[in-house]
């Protein structure tokens, strides 16, 4: 055959494996819904930033100090001040049933110990049971009264500490947990859609029989396996594209880098998620076992991605374990892109990476296409 | 003169799918006799399944009225649902349960006293034979054996009314002659009234009755005998010394006159118009010294006349294949040795051996299970081969070149083209596949449509179309790059006489030209049309030879003129016999 006739076998099979899936109407939802609910959940609700820390307030102290140090807690608009307390007692039914997150409890001598020059006492308790809140809230505070400090040193009302931390946080400079998440989401989804589209596709074929009439013709397996990799990479790209619009236009995430860089990373990572769907799908008999190996492999590749928890803190053998998962890879150029004007040059520890696990994956499903059939 | 058990006046049902209104019921009025087997008959999608459904109260009546034993269908589907067994088509048992926990399950289920069971296992184990394998797995059973649990757990309360939906459909022959019996003896015993659907027209004779149902409407209700009287002394065995009995169907199918021109032992059965066959000798040379003889009409014949009537679609279409008119030549193009399959410790292809000629039909005759197909798919190289070998033209398709299978034409046993794609992009989608393109697609895309009449649904999803235009869209996919070799999985499976009518017809004419066609079937009759076939049981070649050399094993004093079916049941019976002498000898040292 000639090239042209296999390129125009090549456009039949990916013409019928993208009707297959665009006609069927329960396959049409996977591609639309999931990626719109995942959207607007993480969009909105999956944030490290805590906007309401509850407090209470038990105040031994008639001074001025406190005052101003209780005005500014109850000033910020991260917190909330729901109860002021008058006894001791008090304190421990409000963390108790989680009425607040955190109680202050000013020394009776605070005021009088300031206006001397001395240290002031103020007493913090915090309900640990979420560390990772508790720890947050405690930041917030400890700032709070850093500023106090001072504006109080300034005012010649206290020796003002030897050292002052100056922070600034690069590329995210307001430290919003939404531009991390969201320029996740980018990678998550994509591998979610273009996993599941595949991984069904050669298990849907099976199940139906129609596996075994493709089969019979003269085709190559290899051109079976291109018919069915072009539409998970088709789709894959296209949703990738569509989350990185909406990041940009409607959650305001900056877009510092190269498009070009970020699109070389998108294919390579589409390429090699549809080789894993591929493999798993002929693997699979049923669509049952697909979506069950799709999801088998989608939760630890989530977890092990440092998409919510960095790789370095996880334990040395199980970070050698993530250098298996592209999605890894993937996002560590998808955030560069976003908040450092990351480039080409930047990437290619990541490319290569992912080059590999998709060649892969791709001869293991070609594979197994054939030898692997009950 | 008895009341009627079960009475149903004017009863209508639709369906709702997608945007389709289906009219599965529309005005059907019967009412079946106390203590007799009726026969519930008519090609598919006439809405037997919808009927039996609703007498048992799984759907609900959309209007007319539904009796039985005195109990109204709509108001007391419960009650109605006490005194009413009915076994499904496809089985309801729990696979994974043993014989015994099936039974005691359906006893728990119908509420039979513990006190009680022990008696009635045993007469149902008795009657059913299954009394050596109450531990075994339901899944573990044999086709027939499967039916036979489905039915005795029907039967574990006793019940007035029996409905059996399709019990014997794909069973071997010896597996249905039980079946048949344990259901009349619960008829004479217990006097129960029995409602039975089958696709056996054969099977309509064993009936009391037989309600004719086709497209929503009842036919007839009539004894077999006063059907047959319709095509009195029309129905004729037509046969000649020098034409093959495929010509001889193939010239007289396409001539007016004729209703129904089938391939049977000794020459073609027809069923003509009028009483006088005459008419057919100037079509025909003298020299072919065309024979003609009255013989005693079926229920079949009658059957075919009256549906004729109803279908205006005859579907004679001929297929002109592209190969020169060749007779079956001597040359090997399938060759199968020693062939095995296993499934873990289940032999499902145990040593087959056979050969396939140059443009002959060669059938692959068993029982649902046999192994007929597990042995196609090796044969097509979908599944690996545990020992033996095979070979398609020359060469083995599993490992061969995939140029090598553009010779093969496949038709799976179940419907295998995309049901989401209409007729054209399957079509398309196939065409492509075979390395036709542009032109040449179009030419055979538009043979496909033209051959097999489906103009009418090339835009419609293949999902939803009649079972009919399904078989006939396989059908032209199977024969889009004009195959020299076709395998046929079970063509006929589950499509109405008239439908097989059809594609046998096609399958015949692709035969005389030249084109070789490996068939598998579970209707023993269907091995007239073939010239060579191989009998399969459990995985074994149980014999092998003509149909004639079939019939010939069989031949006893008693039995001068066996039918395949007989054969069938004289071979099986033989293999049982030589395993327990073999049981026999094990056993005594």
């Amino acid at each position: 055959m000639s090239i042209r006739r296999h390129l125009l076998l090549i456009i039949a099979l990916a013409i019928k494996e993208l009707l297959a899936l665009l006609r069927d109407k329960k396959s049409r939802m996977v591609l639309i819904g999931p990626p719109i609910a995942q959207l607007l959940i993480f969009g909105y609700a999956a944030t490290f930033d805590l906007n309401h820390i509850t407090l209470a307030v038990y105040n031994e102290d008639p001074g001025e100090a406190s005052r101003e140090l209780i005005s500014r807690l109850s000033g910020s608009p991260n917190i909330d001040l729901l109860y002021t307390i008058q006894h001791e007692s008090e304190i421990k039914p409000l963390i108790d049933n989680q009425d607040v997150l955190m109680v202050v409890h000013i020394h009776p001598q605070f005021s009088a110990d300031i206006s001397q020059g001395k240290s002031g006492k103020v007493q913090l308790i915090l309900d640990g049971r979420n560390s990772n809140t508790a720890m947050i809230a405690l930041n917030y505070t400890r700032e709070i009264i850093l500023q106090l400090n001072q504006q109080w040193a300034k005012n010649g009302l206290l020796h003002g500490p030897p050292v002052i931390l100056e922070s600034r946080a690069w590329y995210n400079e307001n430290l919003r947990s939404r531009w991390f998440i969201v320029s996740g989401i980018i990678g998550l989804l994509s591998l979610v859609v273009s996993l599941v589209v595949t991984a069904l596709s050669v298990a849907r074929e099976r199940e139906q029989g129609t596996f075994d009439q493709l089969l019979v013709t003269p085709v190559h397996p290899a051109f079976i396996l291109i018919g069915k990799a072009i539409p998970g990479l088709l789709i894959g790209i296209l949703e990738a594209s569509f989350i990185i619009v909406v990041a940009v236009l409607w959650f305001d995430l900056p877009f510092r880098g190269s498009i070009g860089a970020l699109y070389l990373g998108v294919f390579l990572f589409t390429l090699s998620s549809v080789g894993i769907g591929l493999m798993i799908s002929s693997i699979c008999v049923t669509q049952q076992q697909a979506v069950l190996g799709a999801f088998m492999f989608l939760v630890p590749a989530v977890i092990l991605s440092g998409f919510a928890t960095p790789i370095a803190n996880m334990p040395d053998s199980v970070q050698l374990i993530t250098y298996l998962d592209p999605l890894r890879y993937f996002l560590i150029i998808v955030r560069s892109v976003f908040m450092e004007a990351g480039s080409y040059n930047l990437f290619w520890p990541q490319y290569w990476p992912m080059v590999i696990i998709a060649i892969t994956t791709l001869t293991m499903a070609a594979w197994l296409f054939r030898h692997k059939m009950y | 003169m008895s009341v009627a058990e079960v009475s149903v006046e004017n009863l209508c049902k639709t369906f709702h799918v997608g945007k389709q209104t289906i009219q599965a019921l529309n005005n059907v009025s019967f009412s079946l006799k106390p203590g007799q087997v009726t026969g519930l008959i008519g090609p598919d999608g006439a809405g037997k399944t919808t009927l039996m459904r609703l007498l048992c109260g799984l759907l609900t009546i959309d209007s007319g009225r539904i009796t039985v034993s005195g109990l109204d269908g709509a108001t007391q589907a419960a009650d109605i649902q006490a005194s009413v067994s009915y076994m499904p088509q496809r089985f309801g048992l729990y696979e994974d349960l043993t014989v015994q926990e099936n039974l005691d399950l359906y006893a728990d289920l119908k509420g039979l006293a513990p006190g009680q069971r022990q008696t009635r296992y045993e007469e149902l184990m008795k009657l059913t034979g299954l009394a050596p394998f109450t531990g075994r797995l339901a899944g573990k059973l044999s086709g027939g054996m499967k039916q036979k649990l489905g039915l005795a757990c029907a039967l574990v309360v006793t019940p007035k009314v029996l409905i059996l939906d399709e019990p014997t459909v794909g069973v071997d022959p010896i597996s249905r002659r039980e079946l048949w019996h344990i259901v009349y003896q619960q008829v004479e015993q217990a006097g129960m009234t029995v409602l039975l659907s089958t696709a056996y027209l054969d099977e309509a004779e064993r009936c009391a009755e037989v309600i004719l149902l086709h497209e929503g409407k009842m036919l007839q209700q009539a004894t077999p005998a006063i059907f047959s009287e319709r095509v009195q002394g029309r129905s004729w065995l037509v046969s000649s010394p020098h034409l093959s009995n495929r010509q001889l169907q193939l010239k007289l199918s396409q001539l007016p006159g004729i209703i129904d021109a089938l391939i049977v032992q000794g020459g073609v059965r027809v069923v003509t118009e009028t009483a006088d066959i005459s008419f057919i000798q100037p079509s025909f040379d003298a020299a072919t010294s065309l024979q003609t003889k009255a013989i005693t009409p079926s229920f079949e014949d009658s059957f075919i006349d009256r549906l004729k009537q109803h279908n205006t679609d005859t579907g004679k279409t001929a297929i002109t294949a592209h190969i020169a008119a060749e007779h079956p030549s001597d040359e090997v193009v399938i060759k199968v040795d020693q062939l095995k399959r296993t499934f873990g410790d289940f032999i499902a292809v145990n040593k087959v051996s056979f050969n396939v000629n140059k443009g002959e039909i060669f059938g692959l005759l068993g029982a649902n299970g046999a192994g007929k197909s597990t042995t196609f798919r090796m044969l097509c190289g979908l599944l690996p081969i545990s020992s033996g070998h095979c070979s398609v033209a020359g060469v083995d398709l599993r490992h061969a070149a995939n140029q090598a299978r553009q010779n093969i034409g496949y038709m799976a046993q179940k419907f295998s083209l995309y049901g989401q794609l209409t007729v054209m992009q399957n079509l398309r989608f196939y065409a492509s596949c075979y390395g036709l393109f542009k032109k040449q697609q179009q030419a055979r895309i538009q043979w496909a449509i033209d051959t097999f009449e489906l103009e009418p649904y090339r835009n419609t999803n293949t999902a939803d179309m009649p079972l009919g235009y399904k078989q006939r869209m396989s059908f032209a996919v199977a024969l889009m790059h004009q195959p020299d070799i076709l395998f046929l999985d079970e063509p006929t499976s589950g499509i109405d006489p008239l439908a097989r009518r059809e594609f046998w017809a096609r399958t015949n004419a692709l035969a005389e030209s030249g084109v070789t066609v490996l068939v598998t079937t579970h209707f023993m009759e269907e091995a007239n049309y073939c010239d060579h076939m191989v009998i399969m049981a459990n995985g074994t070649v149980l014999a092998k030879g003509t149909p004639e050399q079939m019939k010939q094993l069989a031949q006893q004093e008693n039995q001068p003129e066996p039918s395949m079916e007989d054969a069938f049941i004289y071979l099986i019976e033989q293999q049982m016999n030589k395993q327990s002498a073999r049981q026999k000898q094990v056993s005594t040292p």
